[in-house]
């Protein structure tokens, strides 16, 4: 029972069961010898029943009655009269067992079985339900039977949501009609039934959850439910392309390894030392079944038929938001191609909730091919000095990250509209941390959804105070409201040209490469990822960050700055593996190696599954730092490192320097120190 | 007065106490003497239990309204006679005092209720219910009195206004959820109230005052409007508060005719009383309940109980004098109808028994002094009460047939000083013939005229009130308004006199009705009475009956009150 107090026991109700445990061992053994010598008479049947009627959670003992059902059924003559009764018994245990506790697994399942039979009256059973409910409303066996029973009688969904309906109206406070609700809601939507168009039902269903949370916001289940709409709300099913790289209208400039002078427009610019550059499809949801044939190519470029499209997922699935494949090129004389894009031109492109990509999508773009001279060099990439600050025209900033808009839907108008309605309403209720959190998120939401240039962005400054705010009232959930504040913070500066601009800078020592610069704010998450997909150079150095998430979809990126975060391990790098232009990776004074226990790990392939260490060539030399250093080994292998900072980690010494030579032999810069080889 | 039909003389002729009168507190304090062993003589000069208590039918409530409202003249047949020497002791004749005035009574279809003269149950001292919390309800349970009566709930609590709009009383969490004409805002302020509230209980009953909320020692003093204002109340949630659920009579916000104005603390003890309610029976259906065949069933309830543990009843059998001793003027016993001589230790009588000036005169200063509680008391400022009853055909709430409205001071026009309450109560309670209601309505006032008028103005705004002959030809537009409301078949208006009751050692006298919606005070001074009669005897003591648990699988809404 909820909200019920526990009461002491007392010496003689102790007493009192200890005389019961003793009686029910004596059952319990007797019982177990019939279970064993598959007795079934009448006593020993009659036996079980005295047994369960004491203890409901002995579930051999509701098993042993299935046998002995089965039992008595395979004697007699299939008597429509005997095999009633039968069961009939079955029921009546149950429901004895089940008023000694309500709760017990064994007894709701067994009633289950004894009607899938379907040899019993299932009439009577939505009005024991109702008894059990009225002891308590929120008793989630019950809910979970009565789906069953709603399921046998094909009782209409709207039946069972108005009954819904009134265990909420009798008490509010029951997240279990709450989540029936929502469970109903969500099938009589997507079925498009009679009065459940999502624009028309949605808003009264706010309006019902609003009476909860504004009588008693201290309340969880209105919230919850409150969290459910608004996903209703904000999820358009059918996946969208939010992004690429490189972007509809934009001209690239690809050249050979590492050098390029006097071109106009660095951060276009894109040096590769194996002749292909990579096309990066990022989705608004994960996705599966990009390919050659979802997805068709034209231009000029030769040898691009049968592109292998890979998804960037580090859980090794085949959905994903982000999709890369690698175009090939020809260093030719300096050439000009066309590259005409359609995504979803055959059906296949299926979001992971199994809603086709709908409406098909074609972009452009040009890409510039020079020839240049091959520069050797291979210096060493400071990230203290050597950034001036950039001067770009807006104009050339727009290019890229002008974002291929959000489809308009036809019913976008609503959502819109709901959000907005939210907005105002949660505005009120402000002075509990739930309502600024809800108020937050509800700001978040409006944001993604602006499309007008006049009034984008401009309640980033208010959510980034709500967070402030939660972290300083809600020390406990300090880290989750430190994320959400990071990820407003990089949503807030992406929304604008100007905003994104104030942190690029040019890099004189690669080719006046262009480096976006985001150290010293903070940051413990990555976000708005999607819009950065043109980063080469990323400084995140002397932020809070605990892992690498979400960069695995930024492929263009070659060098990283992550020292002074406070990642805790290479595991917590996983994501950098997908990362195959990365040279240059500074994590330097973070703590890896500090703690011994590492959660991440678990979000890494374990070496135990992967058996194919053991014949690389390092892991066969050296099995013992291998399985020491297995996370770092992982990683490293996978990368084309030329530059890495390791100093001022717990990991770091001799022995870990040597490590890494052996797993990265093509490294040029260690901790500042150029290898000799 | 009902001619008194031959009766055999009472034996025993000598008792511990003699009551005079079966209304609730006579009764409780008969049940509750009788119970510790007192012997008892219980009377009543009406033919049925219950005196300003009763529920009685149409014909039987209009002769006991106008038998009891005009004086009857000083002693009709003999001129009062000196106090008669014969024995070791004189009587005083006794006089009646009417309680009602103003007593209205009208019949629209009588054929109608001529019929069913004898299906209704009429309270004369409605509308009144019971808190399930309320101290009558502890009394029942302690005496066992609860045996005899069956209740039900109220369904619904409204607040009533000019428009004849009602609306509900958001009286619960469940209440504030469902409320379509609360805003958002005005439901959290209400519900952040009512937490307040019982956060503040809960500290002063559990003692823990490190983590609970609790109200400060100065807000508890000072007025309970003023604290709700503090708190930021919206007036219209301030009125709710006030006078549909504290049920506060007088305008708070009128310092200048408001007769009692409020203290916190008093506040909070009413909500209390409504808050605790609402959870104490679980088949219930809000805080309020009514016993099923009227208000009568109570007294009638502790009679019963009473005349199990020895307590002897007569009913029509009035009191005509008192017997005092001649020596020391202390009080002897009383002298019935029937001319029988009946001895006592102490008396108790009616509030509608006194004595008439006229025979003080001849009395001495002892005699003067044991009587004294009977002499009528001129008050200065005397407070009324005008009650209403009406039968309507149909209910004033669609789908809901049992339900309390209040109308706050103010609410209906300019110049009304007091709430006015309305109960309405269906055939499901055996008062009625189905497809009737009754509706009590009553509110406070110096006089009859401004009571009746205040009761007649809700009257209208609930019911289509008949039209007066002459005036018919222009209400074809009216009659579309008036189309939804209840018709009304019988109606009774009268002001009742607010007489509190008062200890006299060996006599006492009890109060009338008073102007509230429950029992509480009318209990609470049967207790205090009770305690100086018994020297602070503890009520009911042996009685905590074994739990009868007679656990009913599905019951018609019927509430049942036990431990």
């Amino acid at each position: 029972m909820h909200g019920r107090p526990r009461k002491a026991s007392k010496p003689e109700e102790e007493a009192a069961s200890a005389a019961k445990a003793v009686k029910l061992r004596s059952l319990q053994s007797q019982f177990m010898k019939n279970h064993h010598d598959k007795i079934y008479t009448e006593e020993a049947i009659e036996l079980s029943t005295k047994l369960l009627e004491i203890n409901p959670e002995a579930y051999t003992a509701w098993n042993y009655r299935k046998l002995a059902v089965e039992d008595c059924l395979s004697r007699i003559d299939s008597d429509p009269n005997l095999v009633n009764s039968i069961f009939d018994e079955e029921l009546r245990v149950v429901e004895s067992a089940l008023r000694q506790n309500f709760k017990s697994y064994g007894a709701w399942h067994h009633r289950k079985w004894v009607l899938s039979k379907g040899h019993s009256s299932i009439a009577h059973e939505l009005k024991l339900l109702d008894k059990f409910q009225r002891l308590d409303s929120r008793n989630f066996h019950a809910w979970n039977y009565r789906r069953f029973v709603v399921e046998l009688t094909k009782r209409s969904e709207q039946d069972e949501l108005q009954y819904t309906d009134d265990m909420i109206n009798n008490n509010f406070s029951n997240y279990s009609a709450w989540h029936n609700r929502s469970v109903l809601l969500s099938s009589l939507l997507a079925q498009n039934a009679d009065g459940f168009m999502p624009n028309e039902r949605i808003p009264d269903e706010y309006d019902l959850v609003h009476s909860a949370i504004f009588t008693d916001p201290d309340d969880q289940s209105g919230w919850f439910y409150h969290l459910w709409l608004l996903d209703q709300t904000l999820n358009v099913e059918t996946p969208l392309l939010t992004s690429s790289w490189p972007s509809h209208g934009s001209t690239i400039i690809l050249s050979g390894a590492g050098c390029l002078n006097g071109s106009s427009s660095k951060f276009t610019t894109f040096c590769s030392e194996s002749g292909s550059f990579p096309l990066i499809l990022y989705f608004d949801q994960a996705v599966g079944g990009v390919s050659s044939s979802t997805v068709t190519i034209d231009s000029e470029l030769k040898g691009n038929e049968d592109l292998v499209w890979e998804p960037i997922s580090y859980k090794n699935s085949q959905v994903s938001c982000v999709w890369v494949t690698h175009l090939k090129y020809v260093s030719t004389d300096l050439c000009e191609y066309k590259v005409k894009i359609r995504v979803g031109n055959s059906p296949g492109i299926v979001s992971s909730r199994g809603h086709n990509f709908r409406a098909p999508y074609e972009f452009v773009f040009t890409a510039h091919v020079h020839d240049t001279v091959k520069d050797s060099q291979e210096g060493i990439v400071s990230w203290t000095d050597g950034f001036d600050i950039w001067d770009a025209k807006s104009k050339d900033l727009n290019s890229l990250i002008t974002l291929d808009q959000l489809q308009a839907e036809i019913d976008f108008k609503w959502r819109q509209e709901a959000i907005d309605s939210e907005v105002e309403c949660f505005g009120i209720l402000s002075d509990s941390k739930i309502g600024k959190l809800t108020l937050a998120r509800l700001l978040m939401a409006r944001e993604a959804m602006v499309s007008d240039d006049a009034v984008k962005g401009v309640r980033y400054e208010e959510i980034l105070q709500l967070y402030n705010d939660l972290m300083a009232l809600d020390s406990s959930h300090y880290q989750y409201y430190k994320d959400e504040h990071s990820v407003a913070f990089l949503h807030k500066m992406t929304s604008s040209s100007e905003s994104l601009s104030r942190h690029l800078f040019r890099y004189r020592g690669m080719n006046n490469l262009v480096c976006l610069r985001l150290n010293n704010l903070s940051l413990s998450r990555i976000a708005s990822v999607e819009k950065l997909l043109f980063v080469q150079m990323l400084d995140l150095s002397h932020n809070e960050l605990h892992s690498t998430e979400g960069l695995e979809a930024m492929q263009l990126l070659s060098c990283l700055n992550l020292s002074h975060n406070r990642i805790r391990s290479f595991s917590a790098l996983d994501s950098l593996r997908h990362v195959k232009q990365l040279k240059v990776l500074d994590v330097s004074h973070n703590h890896i190696g500090k703690h011994s226990v590492d959660t991440t790990r678990y979000l890494c392939s374990s070496p135990l599954s992967n058996s194919e260490w053991s014949q690389d060539d390092v892991g066969r030399q050296n099995p013992g730092l291998v399985t020491k250093y297995w996370d770092a080994y992982f990683v490293l292998r996978d990368l084309n490192l030329k530059q890495l900072d390791i100093a001022g980690n717990e990991i770091s010494g001799n022995e870990f320097s040597s490590f890494v030579l052996q797993v990265v032999p093509k490294l040029v810069w260690l901790d500042g120190q150029k290898l000799g080889n | 007065m009902i001619d008194i039909p031959p009766y055999p003389p009472l034996d025993p002729s000598n008792y511990d106490l003699i009551v005079v009168g079966t209304g609730v507190s006579e009764s409780v304090l008969a049940a509750a003497a009788s119970s510790s062993g007192s012997s008892i003589l219980h009377l009543d000069p009406n033919p049925f239990y219950g005196s300003h208590f009763a529920s009685l039918s149409l014909p039987d409530l209009t002769s006991f309204l106008h038998s009891n409202s005009v004086s009857p003249p000083p002693s009709p047949s003999s001129p009062p006679l000196p106090p008669s020497n014969n024995h070791d002791f004189i009587s005083v004749d006794l006089v009646n005092r009417s309680l009602y005035s103003s007593v209205e009574i009208s019949s629209f279809e009588s054929e109608i209720l001529e019929e069913h003269s004898r299906r209704f149950n009429v309270d004369l001292a409605g509308p009144r219910v019971v808190f399930c919390a309320d101290e009558s309800i502890n009394l029942m349970l302690k005496s066992g009195a609860n045996n005899y009566v069956e209740f039900k709930s109220i369904d619904a609590s409204f607040v009533g206004d000019s428009n004849g709009e009602l609306r509900n009383v958001p009286d619960s969490r469940a209440a504030i959820f469902k409320d379509k004409s609360l805003t958002l805002l005005e439901k959290n302020q209400l519900m952040k109230f009512f937490k307040l509230v019982q956060s503040h209980l809960a500290s002063s009953t559990e003692n823990d005052d490190s983590t609970t909320v609790k109200i400060s020692e100065e807000d508890m003093e000072c007025p309970f409007v003023d604290f709700l204002s503090k708190m930021r109340l919206p007036p219209k949630i301030k009125s709710i508060i006030l006078y549909a659920i504290a049920m506060l009579d007088y305008d708070q916000d009128n310092t200048e005719t408001c007769r009692h104005l409020l203290k916190t603390k008093e506040g909070i003890d009413r909500l209390a009383l409504y808050i605790t309610s609402m959870g104490r029976f679980p088949n219930a259906l809000g805080a309020l309940i009514y016993p099923i065949y009227g208000q009568g069933e109570l007294p009638q309830a502790f009679c019963r109980r009473a005349a199990v543990k020895g307590c002897i009843y007569v009913l029509r059998m009035p009191i005509t004098a008192l017997l005092l001793d001649k020596e020391t003027g202390g009080y002897k016993g009383v002298r019935l109808a029937s001319g029988q001589e009946i001895f006592s230790q102490k008396l108790i009588l009616d509030p509608c028994v006194t004595v008439g000036l006229e025979s003080l005169s001849s009395l001495t200063d002892q005699q003067n002094e044991t009587l004294s509680v009977l002499v009528p008391k001129s008050m200065i400022n005397k407070e009324k009460i005008a009650r209403g009853v009406c039968v309507i055909r149909g209910s004033v709430k669609a789908n809901v047939s049992n339900a309390l409205v209040v109308y706050p001071p103010k609410s209906l026009f300019p110049e009304q000083l007091t709430a006015i309450r309305v109960l309405q109560l269906g055939s499901g309670l055996a008062v009625c013939p189905a497809d009737m209601h009754v509706l009590y309505l009553s509110t406070l006032c110096d006089n009859d005229d401004q009571g009746i008028k205040a009761l007649l103005s809700a009257m209208s705004n609930l019911i289509s009130l008949p039209v007066p002959e002459n005036r018919q030809s222009d209400s074809v537009v009216e009659n579309d308004t008036s189309e939804t409301k209840p018709i009304l078949l019988w109606r009774a208006l009268y002001v009742q006199e607010l007489v509190k009751g008062e200890f006299g050692g060996t006599i006492s006298s009890m109060p009338s009705p008073d102007g509230n919606l429950n029992y509480n005070e009318i209990v609470e001074s049967a207790v205090k009475l009770y305690e100086k009669l018994m020297g602070s005897e503890e009520l009911f003591k042996e009685e905590t009956s074994p739990a009868e648990n007679t656990t009913e699988e599905e019951n018609d809404g019927g509430v049942e009150i036990e431990d």
